[in-house]
């Protein structure tokens, strides 16, 4: 067993001491900071915190037992996090993390004897297109190979920059081109054009030129933006009491897109939230970053800072007299459940991330249940593409419908993962022969829209990526997730790490997801593992998927049977006995 | 004067003030609708979903927190209303010990729910905590209504001694750092063991007797003796 480092708590004191004042809001924020410290939560450090912030201990480690990444039992300052989720799995995960627990002597969830380092399996790290991936501890690597592993885990192991491609590159036109730690590279190429723009506008008209553009929300749940801000800004309250808060705590397998603006290009969505702030007339601006992101956090740091102290943020932005707007950076700690806006909010506010019930909304009560605009990464991106193109020029991309355009994210066996940033309506085999084409002899399957999507096959490749398409054939477009199977991959061994992502991060809230997840991944592991189905499970499985789907509190349950059903249908004899069954395939 | 509204519940008319619940509605025209997490006088949080009803979407509404809209169409015994509320029986039961829980019992009837279906699965095991004179928590029976931890906040008692360990499927009700509850801000009002439906929280009075102790033993061991920890009682 570990030997628990003593508690030092003089190195908490300046801390705590920061705190001071403060309340519950301020949790997260502390517990990570107090983390830092000694790599874990010891018992004196959560009663100083509660005492600092006036938090029940009770609610203190009720939060601290939420969230993946904070540790109440010791735990290395530095963990090795290792990505076992589809994208990385196909790509060669397993036998990275076999090199890994031999050089390291070390099973996921263990730490060393000396209490240095600690090595855990995770879901998607948002970095498919660098699979197979890992963090040790803030360093991100990619591409590993076991040859790799001795580099890695000495900490000189290059980290990867995001990968960008397709065209016409509209809201990613920065990224990859500038430095993204220059405000001043940002601004020679066209940084802070839109928010001058948008300052000899009146707000009434943003919002017109927003409901024209048809822009459609980016993080799945495809809400137009112009009707949001237009909400949040008709709700009663003052500036001071409103909020635009960025949604970037993508963190559904697949995902990654988010990432590659916020690394390349952090400026451009402070600027975007400025631009909504001005409009909407809301004072307060938050980015909720998941927890995994450490290099994204450390430029939106910087950025942040630096759009400060030149003005950008603050009060009387741009000499705007009045226009007050300033953001704070909010780190997630490891709970894919706090994408989803309510649980976002509570996540903001200290508590366990558990979804609220709506309505009410958010664009009346939102966080700190006063009106709020949470908006995706992406779909803020797209708010200055439009100010700085205008309507028109918008929607000469794309198709009718679903104008401008989309960044997919595509991965799995294609030659050239990546971001994609395509206008609306190219079709599924056209993403994929631009991403080089598949690796392996031909397409089995392609995983749209997510862990939360469905497996489409080879004859439905030439489906547009549209939202009318994606209606009419239901089909989600989700966070543009375009994950791409040869026909070596055994399809079982996704669905059960589809199961397993769901059961490990269902909240616990409500009856038929914390245990419909669960029932779930036990038939799917079963069918996997343990001798093939049982007569029976695929009834099971229908039964569980209608429970979840229609019954379920929030858009994880509603979802989280959705992939599974849609293969069990596609190919039944996924779920018949035969000859592959009952072999016992690599763990996690 | 309030506003009205009027809607249809299993194709009979209701009219109830703006703002009622699908489920008061329909019991305002003799239509019972089932819970299991809803208490009349706590915050519903819409935890179990067994309430839920047809009301013409893709997805189906909780009874006990949707409220009514003019010119609702409710359905509360659809085919896929009732498939999902047996499956949800069903799994509840494969993963806590109901036996304690007459009403989740008649509700496992009712509904025709297999008993069996789910057998072999995970269950949600824990020790039982006896460690206090007045309590037993058992939550190998706890169902996860939140009940109690309501009860103790701000439904009630604003003690704050109650929380959660760990989520998903293994969420369970918990303490500080699971420390027994005379170590915590517990002050053995007896709210939470008041409204817990399934016997996960029994007054240790009763549990004794269940187990054949002597009553005066029962006084001995159950008698306020100032807060601190005690010998849990052995077990067997
Ligand atoms: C389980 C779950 C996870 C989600 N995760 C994200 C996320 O990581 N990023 C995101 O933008 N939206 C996410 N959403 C959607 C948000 O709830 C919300 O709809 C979105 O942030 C609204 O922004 P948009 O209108 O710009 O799309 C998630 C939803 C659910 C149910
Ligand atoms: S659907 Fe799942 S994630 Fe959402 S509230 Fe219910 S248990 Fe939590
Ligand atoms: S202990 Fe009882 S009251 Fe508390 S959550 Fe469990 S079942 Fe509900
Ligand atoms: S980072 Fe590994 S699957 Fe996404
Ligand atoms: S009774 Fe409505 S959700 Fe439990």
């Amino acid at each position: 067993m570990v030997q628990p480092a003593t508690i030092d708590l003089t190195a908490l004191g300046p801390i705590l001491d920061r705190y001071r004042g403060r309340g519950r809001e301020s949790l997260l924020p502390l517990l990570h900071e107090a983390q830092d410290v000694s790599g874990w939560l010891p018992r004196e450090v959560l009663q100083a915190i509660g005492e600092t912030l006036h938090v029940p201990l009770a609610d203190i480690h009720g939060v601290v037992e939420f969230y993946s990444m904070f540790y109440n039992e010791p735990t290395a300052r530095r963990v090795i996090r290792v990505c076992f989720d589809p994208a990385c799995h196909m790509a060669g995960s397993p036998a990275v993390r076999l090199a890994i627990e031999e050089r390291l002597g070390l099973k996921p969830g263990e730490t060393s004897q000396d209490g240095t380092i600690t090595y855990e399996t995770v879901p998607c790290l948002g970095m498919c297109e660098h699979a197979p991936n890992a963090l040790n501890g803030d360093r991100t690597a990619g591409d590993l190979t076991p040859a790799d592993v001795d580099a890695f885990l000495e900490g000189v192991y290059p980290e990867p920059e995001p990968k960008i491609y397709g065209g016409p590159l509209i809201k990613l036109a920065r990224a990859g081109k500038i430095d993204p730690t220059s405000l001043a590279d940002f601004e020679k190429y066209g940084g802070y054009k839109a928010l001058r723009k948008a300052l000899t506008m009146r707000p009434e008209d943003i919002l017109s030129m927003m409901k024209g553009s048809d822009v459609l929300g980016r993080g799945g749940a495809m809400f137009p933006v112009g009707l949001k801000w237009e909400m949040t800004r008709n709700a009663p309250g003052h500036p001071a009491e409103k909020h635009i808060v960025a949604n970037a705590d993508e963190s559904e397998p697949g995902t990654f897109k988010d990432r590659a603006l916020m690394e390349q290009d952090p400026f451009s969505l402070l600027e975007a939230m400025a631009v909504a702030g001005y409009t909407v007339g809301a004072e307060n601006g938050w980015i909720f970053l998941r927890g995994e992101y450490p290099r994204a956090y450390k430029r939106l740091s910087n950025a942040i800072e630096k759009a400060r102290a030149a003005g950008y943020l603050g009060h009387n932005i741009l000499g705007r007299r009045g226009f007050n707007f300033d953001i704070e950076l909010r780190l997630g700690a490891g709970a894919y459940i706090c994408g989803e806006e309510t649980a976002l909010f509570e996540a903001i506010e200290g508590k366990r991330g558990f979804p609220r019930i709506k309505p009410p909304f958010p664009t009346t009560h939102g966080l700190f249940h006063q009106p709020t605009v949470i908006n995706n990464v992406e779909t803020l991106a797209a708010t200055t593409a439009v100010l700085n193109m205008g309507v028109e020029q918008w929607h000469k991309l794309g198709t009718a419908e679903s104008p401008g355009t989309k960044w997919f994210c595509v991965s799995g066996r294609v030659l050239r993962p990546g971001v994609y940033e395509v206008p609306f309506g190219l079709t599924v085999r056209q993403l994929i022969q631009m991403a080089g084409g598949v690796i392996g002899r031909e397409v089995q399957a392609v995983l749209l829209g997510g862990a939360a999507g469905v497996f489409i096959g080879p004859r439905r490749l030439d489906t547009p990526l549209t939202y009318e398409d994606s209606k009419a054939q239901g089909f989600p477009i989700g966070s543009g997730v375009i994950m791409v199977f040869d026909e070596a991959v055994d399809l079982r061994e996704i669905m059960y790490m589809l199961a397993r992502f769901f059961a490990h991060e269902s909240c616990g809230k409500c009856y038929p997801c914390a245990l419909g997840t669960q029932r779930q991944l036990e038939i799917v592991e079963r069918v996997l593992r343990y001798g093939g189905p049982l007569p029976g499970d695929v009834n099971m499985l229908r039964d569980i998927g209608l429970a979840m789907t229609q019954t379920s509190l929030c858009g994880l349950g509603q979802t989280a049977a959705s992939a599974i059903l849609s293969a069990v249908d596609r190919w039944p004899e996924l779920m018949q006995p035969d000859s592959s069954n009952g072999r016992i395939v690599s763990d996690n | 004067m309030t506003n009205m509204v009027t809607l249809t519940i299993d194709g009979l008319p209701a009219i109830v003030p703006a703002g009622t619940t699908i489920l008061n509605a329909a019991a305002s025209i003799g239509i019972e609708i089932p819970v299991v997490c809803y208490h009349p006088h706590l915050t519903a949080n819409g935890l179990c979903r067994v309430c839920s009803v047809d009301i013409g979407r893709r997805l189906q509404a909780a009874a006990c927190v949707t409220t009514v809209a003019e010119g609702m169409v409710v359905n509360t015994q659809t085919k896929d209303v009732v498939t999902a509320r047996r499956t949800i029986l069903e799994m509840l039961n494969s993963t806590i010990d109901l036996s304690e829980a007459p009403h989740l019992q008649d509700l496992l009837l009712e509904y025709d729910a297999d008993t069996e279906r789910f057998d072999g699965m995970e269950r949600r095991e824990s020790p039982v905590h006896d460690d206090n004179p007045f309590y037993l928590r058992d939550y190998n029976k706890c169902i996860n209504c939140w009940r109690c931890v309501q009860v103790c906040a701000e439904d009630a008692q604003y003690t704050f001694a109650l929380s959660f360990d760990g989520r998903g499927f293994h969420t369970l009700i918990g303490t500080f750092e699971g420390d027994g509850m005379m170590d915590t801000t517990c002050v053995f009002c007896g709210q939470c063991v008041g409204v817990c439906p399934t016997n996960a929280l029994k007054p240790k009075r009763q549990f004794l007797l269940e187990q054949g102790v002597d009553p005066d033993d029962i006084f001995r061991q159950t008698r306020r003796g100032g807060k601190r920890r005690r010998e849990p009682v052995a077990e067997n």
